[in-house]
């Protein structure tokens, strides 16, 4: 490619231009009394119904690098390294079914704005929700700054950055995460929930139309089937098969531990939880988990697209010259389309990154205010000075994740946020298994969160890639005592849970007291409307609403 | 309330038994089995997640009326 390819550019500007108008426009959508509070800056007053959820959930947990990064893994390594994200979206909702309806029921009754404030409820112990709070923004701020990544793609292949002064070669990036900056201060959560419908438009428009032309037009889907299984099973330099096409028996273990961890995982993460958290009741979660599943349907095309582009012979070479897998969707899309539909593409990628990267640094900055700044530096902290502590938060956070990219190379960002799949998931036991049951002692749950991340972070770093000699060179090692590969994070949670419950054991045996649990059993079950509550809501003054 | 977990736990079997799938035969217009069998699933297991919702919701109805 060369130069600047103009139509595409104009409709990327134009379309982006329509968001931040919406973007700004959102601070007066569904208003609240007023926006001084985190319930209505960072959880858009807790009034989402089923569909305004579906399109923030859907913009939320399908960002820009997933649109990037999974048909790129397609393209170079095959099936396990990308297909695995199909079962992980679909086994993801019953599983979230179980738990996420009770979170969402106790959050709403005590007024928890972040998962690190239910531990803190539930085992009233202000170290472990540290912990949990730590490892929630560790694992968020490289994820942000992989949204950025995902919007470098699009506007490398368009013809802009890559060379030339650094500020010229940065400006549209910093311009574009500037203006979300911007937006999202003044309306909180609201901004990313309005531009998630032009997103997910964006997004499914492009990829049915995609998934409908492309493949007639490189010799029809056997022949990319034939294509790719080619690609796969030909020899790389060091004699062994390039990627995979269909999983073998030794990568069985590998392929489902990288599902189910990372559909474990998924919704520990800060930006998941808000996102719930901000829906009406206890049904909008649970309709959600049965509705969701169609924006797997449409990942899992993406992925194919992968393939596609090995059949479309696409070279996916940067403006720096050196080949880079991860543009190859925009420049399939380059290649085939005419420029104005390039166009719609690239922006369904970049404004794909600014719902995320929007509700990423809203969830960091509450569990920073709620969970670090309120508990630690300033208790007495009004409703006020949470959500203006929270606003700027969100600001540094975007900040730095802007820094991290353009200052450090991409790998660390990748590195990071494979670390931070592997940190985040070491959280479950406290959240969940605290949602069900009071058996486990808070010092157990921090034991087992300690090994977890610690061997999570060592075994990753031990993982070298044979020919660069580069660390953390994927997130799957041998499993102890199974003796298969396997994700990481998985092993990792196994022995966190362990730990946990040994040490539950011994401090029992020796009698330490378990913290005071401020929740009750009926909490679990509350709902919306639920005279309960009101009951519950005149009777505790400590309740923050 | 085990009809329940029983529809919600037959996905998540079902995909993680990977031996069951990875194969090429039969295929379907094209598409290897390992591909279109797991985007079969996709409506099975909304067809599952919604069926475990909706007996979630009768079960519940006897201590409170079900939203919608």
């Amino acid at each position: 490619m060369t130069g600047i390819n103009v139509p595409a550019l104009v409709v990327l500007v134009g379309l982006f231009l329509l968001v931040t108008v919406l973007g700004f426009w959102a601070s007066n959508w569904r208003r609240g009394e007023h926006l001084a509070s985190l319930d209505e800056w960072g959880l858009g007053g807790r009034t989402f119904g089923t569909w305004i959820t579906w399109f923030l959930l859907g913009g939320d947990l399908y960002t820009a690098y997933t649109f990037v990064a999974v048909p790129a893994a397609m393209f170079a390594l095959g099936s396990v390294a990308g297909f695995f994200a199909v079962p992980y979206t679909i086994i993801l909702y019953p599983i979230i079914f179980v738990y996420m309806a009770r979170l969402w029921s106790v959050s709403y009754r005590h007024g928890y704005v972040t998962a690190a404030d239910f531990v803190r409820g539930r085992y009233g112990s202000k170290g472990l929700s540290l912990a949990v709070a730590i490892t929630g923004i560790l694992a968020t701020m490289p994820y942000i700054a992989l949204q950025l990544v995902g919007i470098q793609a699009v506007l490398e292949v368009v013809g802009l950055g890559g060379t030339g002064s650094v500020v010229a070669k940065d400006l549209p990036l910093f311009i574009a995460f500037a203006l979300l900056a911007a937006y999202t201060y003044s309306a909180g959560l609201r901004a990313p929930a309005v531009i998630a419908f032009v997103k997910d438009a964006l997004i499914y428009l492009v990829i049915i139309i995609a998934i409908l032309y492309l493949p007639s037009k490189v010799g029809g889907w056997t022949h990319v089937f034939e294509a790719a299984q080619a690609k796969m099973t030909s020899l790389n330099a060091a004699g062994r098969p390039i990627g995979v096409f269909i999983p073998s028996a030794q990568a069985y273990w590998a392929y489902a531990t990288l599902a189910l961890g990372s559909a474990l995982a998924l919704f520990m993460y800060p930006h998941s939880i808000t996102a719930t958290l901000s829906s009406r009741s206890r049904n909008t979660i649970r309709h959600n988990a049965t509705i969701l599943p169609a924006y797997s349907f449409v990942l899992g095309l993406l992925a194919l697209l992968g393939w596609v582009a090995i059949a479309a012979g696409t070279k996916p070479i940067g403006l720096d010259g050196v080949p880079n897998a991860q543009l190859v969707i925009p420049q399939l899309f380059e290649d085939s389309f005419p420029g104005w539909f390039a166009g719609v593409a690239f922006a369904a990628v970049a404004i794909g990154a600014l719902v995320p990267a929007a509700i990423m640094s809203i969830a960091a900055a509450n569990t920073f205010t709620r969970n670090i700044y309120r508990e630690w530096i300033h208790p007495h902290a009004t409703h006020a000075e949470e959500a203006n502590c929270s606003k700027i938060v969100s600001l540094l956070v975007k900040g730095f994740a802007l820094v991290f990219v353009l200052t450090l190379d991409k790998q660390n960002a990748i590195n990071f946020q494979l670390l931070g799949g592997i940190w985040i998931l070491q959280t479950f036991p406290a959240i969940v298994f605290g949602l069900y049951t009071r058996w486990f002692h808070r010092w157990g749950l921090l034991a087992g969160w300690v090994a977890g991340m610690v061997y999570g972070t060592i075994t990753a770093y031990n993982v070298v890639n044979p020919a660069t000699g580069n660390h953390f060179a994927g997130s799957l090692s041998l499993i102890p005592a199974v003796g298969q590969m396997g994700y990481i994070a998985l092993t990792a949670f196994a022995i966190n849970s362990i730990i946990a419950a040994v040490v539950t054991v011994l401090l029992s045996i020796v009698g330490i007291p378990n913290g005071h649990d401020e929740t009750t059993k009926e909490d679990y079950f509350a709902d919306e409307g639920d005279s309960r509550i009101e009951k519950r809501l005149e009777s505790v003054p400590t309740l923050r609403h | 309330m085990v009809v329940a977990a029983a529809l919600l736990a037959i996905p998540v079997v079902g995909l993680l038994w990977v031996d069951s799938y990875a194969r090429v035969e039969p295929t379907l217009a094209g598409f290897p089995f390992f591909i279109w069998y797991q985007f079969l699933w996709v409506f099975l297991c909304a067809g599952c997640t919604w069926a475990a919702h909706r007996v979630v919701l009768i079960a519940r109805s006897g201590r409170k009326e079900p939203r919608r």
